[in-house]
């Protein structure tokens, strides 16, 4: 029997198991929504194409899943583009739909036609343009295998309205066949024991983990690499929540926002076992001062990271979770007392810190959230010094459950990904943390929230500016403070009460400690505005040009 | 240094604008590509000659691999191999200096392949030296227009890089 290529995508679609899309319709995609009314796949429909790229993003990192989202040609595909390069650069699975114009149309500058796929080379990790129905079912397979096998990331498919609506004979492949396309999952055996030895004859190690350990769900192997070879653990952004914030290894995050006793260690670690993490420019600040003692070993699954920033001693190419345990087969316990001792008098000595004197302090905000928020919560942020403060002050404890926007800072990130994350994770709490400025970038999505019953706990962290660049302007401006200032206060408790939700003000530590635990036992959504002091900087901060043991604070 | 890539492309209409987008977004720099179909039709051979040293080197191959399209990549730098280049040059051409630029053809192993009132058409194969020294023999006489292939590149011997031969490990009959 025949049918069209849109009924053959929602029958891909399905065969994925994908039971949720967020998306946008227009006339490009029309045939393929047409569709979706009869299938079992819900269908959210948010407020703007970014909020569904982010959404179907937030989705995919609370569980671990291919996120999917769809949008029409033109404006509806470009919209898209921020998100699709944030899931890029996070290294995040998403399958994203685009309508086309017709093929007969393509390259004649078409009303609503524009070269996505062109445009998208850069951030995805591939993408197709199906100008024959019968390719269809092969790149639906390709596209889902892709997205989620090696290193993630977004595949990007674009359908031609006339492609979507011709007919064909369906059959799901159970293969794929990409010649150019395998990735390494078992580290080499001789680099494996060359690992195991280095580890052991190390005197003091420390592991960098980053959100290559998530995304391969290694963290009790993590864990149970720390605690064997005793190893104090510092996390990348992305890799936080894999090693818990209260052991007495964790050294919470390192690099530019890193604390001193993390990036101390880095310094002055002989040997620096880095797993699922790229060396970044915002952990490594100065390349020549960045473990100047130590021999590296970098374990990761894309060969192209190794070697890229920096030169390891030992590079291992392969599934993070795999690598390490066949590490762990080989090594033994071992104490390393003197080095811990010497690390924990680093935390004991340099702990972060900030002075709770005068107004509400947005740290103690996030402390505060974290004491009530429990263990099964998860936390999103936006970009900004909001987004650090949750980094530095937040203890997590479980993997999936910090999701924030690392390698893009893509201000307008967290609501979205809030909705994508609730909706894929309905039975844990989900807190936004975000900036009065983040949250306006994409401010229309509280009504996909509400629509859809989220009860999202929404924290606005207000200083009632863009705090971290304000910050950046007092470091390397001199306070030539510009464009940072926002003169219009927006009451988000009242704004939010528009859109149906509860709404708070929390003015005062003692509103803070007062309102919360009502707060998070609402079972709606609700909008709290925080008015925080708007003098507060993130630190330690690494300044330009200085190696990260060289901190300010 | 200048390294000499052979790479294997799937045959999909994307693929050129994928590689030649890596080269520019990672800042490589991309002497000639040359690309047309191989022994087998789905697949495409491109000739790459890239400028870097052995480190960019490592990470153009590692980004290059990382392109669903691309399916095998060797750098035949250091083994034994042949190169051309095509090459047609218009030169002006008086009826003095007709006879000279035949000379130079002949001394370079060119050919004319059309003859104007005022010009002489001259396609020249072979190694980069050789067609750089041809050039610079013709540019006296005033040259009107050029167009370069790009070099394309193929080991010497039984080796080949084509999809099943690794041919670092072949046995070679160079000559
Ligand atoms: C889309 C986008 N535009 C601009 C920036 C640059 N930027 C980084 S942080 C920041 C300020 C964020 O302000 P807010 O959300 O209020 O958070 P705060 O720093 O005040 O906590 C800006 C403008 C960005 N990261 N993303």
């Amino acid at each position: 029997m025949e049918i069209t290529v849109a009924e053959a995508l929602v029958h891909c679609l399905e065969q994925e198991n994908v039971e949720l899309i967020f998306g946008y319709p227009g006339g490009a995609i029309l045939p393929v929504y047409d569709v979706l009314y009869n299938s079992t796949i819900k269908h959210v429909l948010v407020r703007h194409e970014q909020g569904a790229v982010h959404a179907a993003d937030g989705y995919a990192r609370a569980t671990g899943k291919v996120g999917v989202c769809i949008a029409t040609s033109g404006p509806g595909a470009t919209n898209l583009v921020t998100g699709i390069a944030n899931a890029y650069m996070d290294s995040i699975p998403i399958v994203v739909i685009t309508g086309q114009v017709p093929v007969s149309q393509i390259g004649t500058d078409a009303f609503q036609e524009v070269d996505i796929t062109g445009i998208t080379i850069p951030v995805t990790k591939h993408n197709y343009l199906i100008k024959d129905p019968k390719q269809l079912p092969q790149v639906i397979k390709k596209a889902f295998h892709i997205a989620s096998t090696g290193r993630p990331g977004p595949v990007l498919i674009d359908l031609p309205k006339d492609v979507a609506q011709a007919k064909v004979k369906f059959t799901y492949p159970r293969n794929v066949q990409l010649p150019g396309y395998k990735p390494t999952y078992k580290g080499h055996p001789a680099m494996v024991s060359q690992a195991s030895k280095l580890i052991m004859d190390s005197k003091r190690p420390v592991i960098y983990a980053g959100g290559g350990v998530k995304i391969s769900n290694a963290a009790a192997e993590l864990r149970n690499l720390a605690e064997t070879i005793s190893a104090p653990v510092t996390h990348t952004l992305m890799g936080l929540g894999c090693f818990p914030g209260d052991h007495p290894l964790f050294l919470g995050m390192l690099g530019l926002h890193g604390t001193r006793y993390a990036n101390l260690a880095v310094t002055e670690c002989d040997c620096l076992i880095a797993v699922g993490a790229r060396f970044d420019d915002r952990v490594v600040a100065n390349l020549q001062g960045f473990a100047p003692n130590a021999k590296v070993i970098h374990i990761d699954i894309d060969p192209a990271e190794i070697g890229k920033n920096i030169r390891p001693f030992l590079p291992i190419v392969g599934d993070v979770k795999l690598v390490l345990e066949s590490i762990l087969k080989v090594i033994k316990k071992r104490k390393n007392s003197e080095w811990v001792a010497m690390v924990q008098e680093w935390k004991r000595k340099y702990p972060l810190s900030y002075s709770n004197e005068g107004t509400l302090k947005p740290q103690l905000v996030i402390e505060k959230i974290c004491e009530a928020a429990g263990s099964s919560a998860i936390i999103v942020t936006d970009v900004g010094q909001h987004q650090m403060w949750a980094a530095q002050y937040y203890k997590f404890d479980e993997p999936h459950s910090f999701i924030t926007s690392g390698g893009l800072g893509t201000m307008g990130f967290g609501l979205p990904a809030a909705i994508g994350a609730q909706m894929g994770a309905p039975g844990r709490p989900v807190i936004l943390i975000t900036g009065d400025g983040s949250i306006q970038m994409t401010l229309q999505e509280l009504a996909t929230a509400v629509e859809q019953k989220l009860p999202l706990k929404i924290f606005v962290i207000n200083n009632r500016q863009l705090g971290m660049v304000r910050q950046l302007q007092e470091f390397y401006c001199e306070k030539r403070h510009i464009a940072v200032d926002f003169h219009f206060d927006l009451d988000f408790a009242a704004l939010g009460k528009v859109y149906g939700m509860a709404g708070y003000i929390i003015e005062t530590p003692e509103q803070l400690v007062d309102q919360l635990p009502e707060i998070m036992l609402a079972e709606g959504p609700v909008m709290v505005n925080c008015l925080v002091s708007g003098e507060e900087n993130v630190l330690p901060m690494v300044l330009a040009g200085s190696n990260i043991n060289e901190a300010i604070d | 240094m200048t390294h000499t890539l052979t790479v294997l492309v799937e045959n999909t209409p994307g693929v050129l604008a994928r590689v030649a987008g890596l080269f520019s977004r990672r800042g490589f720099n991309i002497d000639s590509l040359a690309v047309g179909r191989s022994e087998d039709p789905g697949i495409s051979r491109m000739t790459i000659v890239v400028e870097g040293d052995d480190q960019i080197l490592e990470q153009v191959t590692k980004q290059l691999h990382k392109l669903v399209d691309v399916i095998k990549i060797s750098d035949v730098t250091r083994d034994d191999f042949v190169d051309r280049e095509l090459v047609m040059i218009k030169v002006n051409t008086e009826s003095s200096t007709r006879g000279e630029i035949m000379q130079l053809v002949d001394i370079f192993r060119a050919r004319i392949v059309d003859v104007g009132p005022k010009t002489l058409t001259i396609e020249v194969t072979g190694y980069e030296s050789k067609i750089n020294a041809f050039e610079n023999s013709l540019r006296p006489f005033g040259i009107i227009e050029m167009v370069r292939t790009g070099k394309v590149a193929m080991l010497r011997g039984f080796r080949s890089t084509t999809l099943n031969n690794n041919h670092k490990k072949e046995d070679t009959n160079s000559g």
